[in-house]
């Protein structure tokens, strides 16, 4: 198809491709090269990276093998992101059709709801979620998505306010079509590709929520999670700084790279509006 | 006319588009001349390169399109060459043009007023106050009511019309040698662009400027144009003075476009039915908006107790110009639109007060066919499952269906095997045919066609009015047909309602009403016609 | 005037909105593990079931939950926000205390973010697809993705502990306090960090839209009615696309305020600034959940204030929107 070779023309777009797929293999291949539970100790606490062929990465204050926490937290990062992101996108995508294809009340009370959401501050809605149901990896998880979904769902509304009046819904209407026909067969193929696209820049601050709740202790203590080791980093910052910097640059790449990739996807599905 | 010196003189000018475009040159070995003092009219449908003509003179290009070859003189200097420095000298001072869409060409961020000022403060060194008095006295020129307060007003705060004047007065602030008009009045109402084609007769007869007037239409070139040049995908294939090309076309494309071009004559009247197949008694909608709490409440009367008949196999033309109700009017026959009050009788059966379940099966024998042809068809689904979905909505087995919608494309005039591409594969008159299938299909009993060639070019419009006429005459279709163009709807009513404000104003057979206006309104709308003396001493020709 | 009382009538609507939030964080608040009253237990050092009894039916917490609801909203209309447990203060009390801190950060770091955005935004445009662009657009990109915790203990390292040109964190001097200019300049100092890493995602943000409005507004009409009326270039954009451009970028401030506010979280933390931000933090960690309600409360009401002013600006900016109801 056209979008996938407009897709492979852009050097970024490549380039953030190749970076998400290295991090897909670090969460893969997680277990084959350390099958030991990550957050268990491996050696001396504080070794610096190269010192040890060992521990290509490093150790961090109580022992554990940095290197196994970044690609078992890999497996964490994707799987927070990727799982939370489907939840917002879901319930965006819902919230957002019904209020744009009814509007009248359905869209009022429906946009209320999403503006109370958006106006707390979202950071703040996910620190009272965990302090309610507490920090368990599902818990957060859902924290996350239940906290993502208002813009997924203004997107989603303000496609299908503009495509609801198109004549071909209009025509659809004239042939005699039922409402959720015209909903699910007409306008949502065509609303659907922008809030794709979308998905990607949700799953960035996805993964950026979750690292910053691990950050501040919030989040799953059980897990190797970025988050979690730039937060014990924090300790020794002084003179082991790498404890923190190394799983940063981590998030740092794969953020990109999901950016990257949803750049990529929309310009390669929407060549009009490259302004290139 | 005799040894004018001309202001501009293109010779061989050549323009070259970047590659994946549809052609590899916009303009090719173009040579024309435009002498002070007179109007010259450039025609051709979309893709002609006329507006790329334009462009070039202002060396206004986009950013890929390049000039390739060719010299553009003006008053000596080279076009095409000169450095931009001096281009910008000449832009708006020596140099002018007016733009298509009055709305999007100003700056919605700031006044009418600041904007004409601009062309002062750019390339003169006048005081503020003189730069005011100037400005004020340039709107009283081109006749805007009011022309202090338009001064202050915002763009969105004028009407069309107004906004093209203001952007007349701002081209020809410093008094340019050449005005360029690409498709001025375009987007205006048939009574405005009358109303602005005078404007800018009067102003260049005044002011001696010489005009280089860009349009789609004969009929302008008929109204106003000294001399013409044809143009088919950017070359040119006809010129000379008006009355020559007009009364003896030499080259079979321009022969087209003349003959594309409806007459206001109506056709010799068919003998109508007598039994009426629809009848809308009373239909009035009418919108409330904005206000708080009741207060300031905006209310629009978009439609006022509107009354007619259509009889069986006959054509009713809705005639009106924008907000004059007549799509909404449309929209209310089909129920895409509730109406407030009164009643549409279809075989024997009221649509208004149906209720909805009911309506969704009884849709079937009123049917739609819209007017912009790359919106009404939805881009993810294939030709022939456009086509084929109104029967399976009502019941039809699939199979049944998509070759009952391949036998609709024959009849249409499309190839019934390229049902299975999609819609942006197709160009605009096919699309339309598209349309018009996917509303027979459900075997109406009436067809609604809203506007459903004023988005087409001028020889493609022909085509699809006699597939109309055609279809009419096979299928026994009533048609209600909505339009904003009077000479369309000459040709294929038989019927004619004239509408304005909502309200019908005058109604009768076509013959009639064309020969014969009574209303005042409709007299007018007659008279604005452009090219009206043409078309008529036209049409007594043999087609 | 008619600017007011448009802005005045999206403020009137954000009242709902307020109640609604206010309502959902309450019934939400009431799942949670433990209330106050367990954790000013824990700080008292345990107690036995009476005192716990007593305490809850002093605090009415005993009472059924729609009638909890009701006192508390009815307390918050005469801006009594309750009582803290663990600091021993009217909640009020302490959220004043903790406000200006934030309210500084913000503005500075929104400053930063919306100047420099606003600056590379036009310059990338100017130069689009040229080596400029290409080096913005991969910064931005970049600072999108990072971290702000991260970035704050990186500059932390760069700045306080290798180069030593910084402090690393807290308010002001606490060991030396200043007066009058020198105190401005010591907060200024403080502040320099916290507000750098806090406006790095904004600035990344606002130099993305600044970019694309600047090429959206470069194609559209009235800019080529500007270049045939002889404008040079440099007078084009000053004088017709800045200032269309820039109407995207206004709306976002309103839109990105809550944002902001809980970033502020994190960046507090890292730098120990005392201000509202670590306050939820710790609100949270302790339990006192009187206090996070109350930080809910003040926090959606700066973002409608916040969102008021925009409007404000936006209606002043665009002469279209007084026209529309």
């Amino acid at each position: 198809m056209d979008a996938i070779k407009r897709y492979f023309r852009s050097p970024a777009a490549v380039a953030g491709l190749i970076l998400l797929l290295v991090v897909i293999a670090m969460a893969i291949s997680a277990s084959f090269l350390y099958p030991r539970d990550p957050l268990a100790l491996a050696g001396r606490p504080l070794l610096w990276p190269f010192s040890n062929p060992h521990f290509p990465l490093g150790t961090d204050n109580s022992g554990r093998d940095i290197a196994a926490q970044i690609f078992h937290g890999a497996r964490i990062s994707l799987l927070i992101g990727g799982v939370a992101t489907a939840i917002a996108i879901l319930i965006g995508i819902v919230v957002g059709a019904f209020a744009g294809f009814y509007g009248g009340w359905v869209d009022n009370v429906l946009m209320r709801i999403t503006e109370a959401f958006q106006t707390l501050p979202n950071f703040l809605l996910l620190l009272v979620l965990v302090a309610v149901f507490g920090s368990t990896l599902t818990t957060v998880t859902i924290a996350v998505g239940v906290v993502s979904w208002p813009a997924p769902a203004r997107l989603t509304r303000a496609e299908f306010l503009s495509l609801r009046n198109r004549e071909f819904v209009q025509a659809g209407r004239t042939l005699g079509m039922k409402d959720l026909q015209l909903i699910l067969g007409e306008i949502l193929p065509n609303a659907l590709p922008p809030v794709i696209v979308y998905a990607s820049v949700v799953m960035a601050v996805a993964i950026l929520l979750e690292s910053a709740l691990a950050f501040l202790h919030l989040s799953d203590p059980n897990v190797a999670s970025w988050g979690n080791l730039i937060g014990l980093g924090r300790d020794v910052l002084r003179v082991q700084w790498y404890v923190s910097a190394i799983p940063g640059v981590a998030i740092l790449v794969t953020v990109l790279a999901v950016s990257l990739v949803g750049q990529g996807l929309n310009d390669a599905l929407n060549p009009r509006l490259k302004r290139r | 006319m005799s040894e004018i010196a001309a202001i501009l003189s293109v010779e061989g000018l050549g323009v070259r588009l970047p590659a994946g475009a549809d052609r590899a040159y916009a303009l090719t070995d173009v040579s024309l001349s435009v002498a002070s003092n007179e109007i010259l009219c450039i025609v051709g449908e979309s893709g002609s390169g006329k507006s790329m003509m334009a462009n070039a003179v202002m060396r206004l290009l986009p950013n890929e399109v390049r000039i390739e070859g060719g010299r553009m003189l003006f008053e000596g200097c080279d076009l095409c060459a000169a450095p931009e420095a001096e281009m910008r000298r000449l832009r708006g001072a020596e140099i002018a043009m007016i733009f298509q869409e009055p709305m999007t060409a100003l700056n919605p961020l700031r006044t009418i007023g600041d904007q004409i000022a601009e062309v002062f403060s750019v390339h003169t060194d006048l005081s503020r106050a003189e730069i005011t008095g100037r400005v004020l006295a340039l709107l009283a020129d081109v006749r805007i009511p009011d022309p202090n307060g338009a001064a202050k007003a915002y763009p969105h705060e004028l009407s069309g019309g107004q906004r093209q004047r203001a952007m007349i007065a701002m081209a020809l602030a410093l008094d340019p040698k050449l005005l360029i008009a690409d498709e001025p009045t375009t987007a205006l109402d048939v009574t405005t662009q009358a109303q602005i084609l005078k404007l800018i007769r009067e102003l260049q007869g005044r002011r001696k400027a010489a005009v280089m007037f860009i349009t789609h239409d004969f009929g302008v070139v008929a109204e106003i144009a000294d001399r013409v040049v044809v143009m088919q995908q950017g070359r040119i294939v006809e010129q000379g003075p008006a009355a020559q090309v007009l009364d003896n076309p030499q080259h079979a494309y321009t022969r087209q476009l003349i003959a594309a071009v409806p007459p206001l004559t109506a056709p010799a009247p068919r003998r109508l039915s007598q039994e009426d197949i629809l009848t809308i008694s009373g239909i009035s909608k009418t919108y409330r908006s904005g206000g708080f709490l009741g207060r300031g409440v905006r209310i629009t009367r978009a439609v006022k107790d509107v009354s007619l008949k259509l009889p069986k196999g006959a054509t009713l033309g809705i005639v009106g110009e924008s907000g004059s109700g007549k799509s909404t009017l449309a929209r209310c026959l089909v129920r895409l639109i509730d109406p407030d009050a009164g009643s549409i009788m279809l075989l024997g059966r009221d649509f208004v007060t149906m209720p909805r379940a009911r309506l969704r099966e009884e849709t079937r024998h009123i049917q739609m066919v819209f007017q912009d042809p790359f919106a009404s068809l939805n881009p993810r689904h294939k030709a022939a499952e456009l086509v084929a979905q109104g029967p399976i909505v009502h019941g039809t087995p699939r199979a049944t269906a998509l070759a009952e919608a391949k036998e609709l494309f024959a009849l249409v005039g499309l190839d019934p095997s390229a049902a299975d591409r999609f819609p942006h594969e197709f160009s605009g008159g096919q699309r339309q045919r598209i349309g018009l299938a996917r509303a027979l299909a459900l075997k109406p009993a009436v067809l609604v066609a809203d506007e459903p060639v004023s988005a087409l070019d001028v020889s493609v419009q022909a085509q699809v009015l006699k597939l109309l006429a055609d279809l009419r005459t096979r299928l026994g279709l009533s048609i209600v047909f909505i339009t904003h163009d009077l000479r369309v709807a000459a040709q294929i009513c038989d019927l004619v309602a004239v509408m304005k404000d909502g309200a019908i104003v005058e109604h009768g057979l076509a013959g009639e009403v064309f020969a014969n206006p009574q209303h005042a309104y409709t007299q007018a709308l007659l008279a604005s016609v452009p090219g009206g003396a043409f078309a008529r001493q036209h049409a007594t020709e043999p087609a | 005037m008619r600017i007011l009382s448009l802005a005045g009538r999206r403020l009137a609507a954000s009242i709902p909105t307020l109640f609604l939030i206010l309502i959902g964080v309450f019934l939400l608040l009431q799942f949670a593990p433990g209330d106050t009253v367990d954790a000013m237990m824990a700080q008292m050092g345990g107690g036995d079931a009476a005192t716990a009894q007593a305490l809850r039916h002093f605090y009415g917490l005993d009472l059924s939950i729609p009638v909890q609801l009701g006192n508390y909203l009815w307390r918050l209309v005469r801006l009594d926000l309750g009582f803290s447990a663990i600091y021993g203060k009217p909640v009020a009390t302490v959220i004043l205390e903790r406000l200006p801190p934030t309210l500084l950060l913000m503005t500075s770091a929104l400053s930063f973010a919306f100047f420099f955005g606003l600056v590379f935004g036009v310059i990338a445009a100017r130069g689009v697809n040229k080596w400029p662009d290409t080096l913005i657009s991969t910064l931005g990109l970049i600072c999108y993705a990072t971290p702000s915790f991260w970035f704050g203990l990186m500059a932390i390292v760069v700045f306080s502990i290798y180069l030593q040109w910084l402090p690393p964190g807290g308010f002001e001097d606490i060991g030396n306090v200043q007066t009058g200019i020198w105190h401005v300049l010591d907060i200024a100092r403080h502040l320099i960090l916290p507000a750098l890493t806090l406006g790095l995602i904004f600035l990344a943000i606002y130099l993305r839209i600044m970019r694309a409005s600047m090429l959206e507004v470069l194609n559209l009409d009235y800019v080529r009615t500007a270049r045939a009326k002889g404008l040079d270039e440099t007078g084009v954009i000053i004088r017709h696309v800045l200032r269309n451009a820039l109407l995207p970028m206004v709306t976002l401030i309103g839109l990105q305020a809550g944002t902001m506010l809980g970033g502020s979280v994190v960046v507090e933390s890292v730098f120990s600034l005392p201000g509202l931000g670590r306050l939820a933090y710790e609100s949270v960690v302790q339990r006192d959940l009187n206090t996070l309600l109350g930080i809910v409360f003040v926090s959606a009401l700066l973002v409608i204030a916040v969102n008021f002013i925009v409007d404000l600006i936006y209606a002043r900016l665009d002469p279209r929107i007084s026209v529309e109801s």
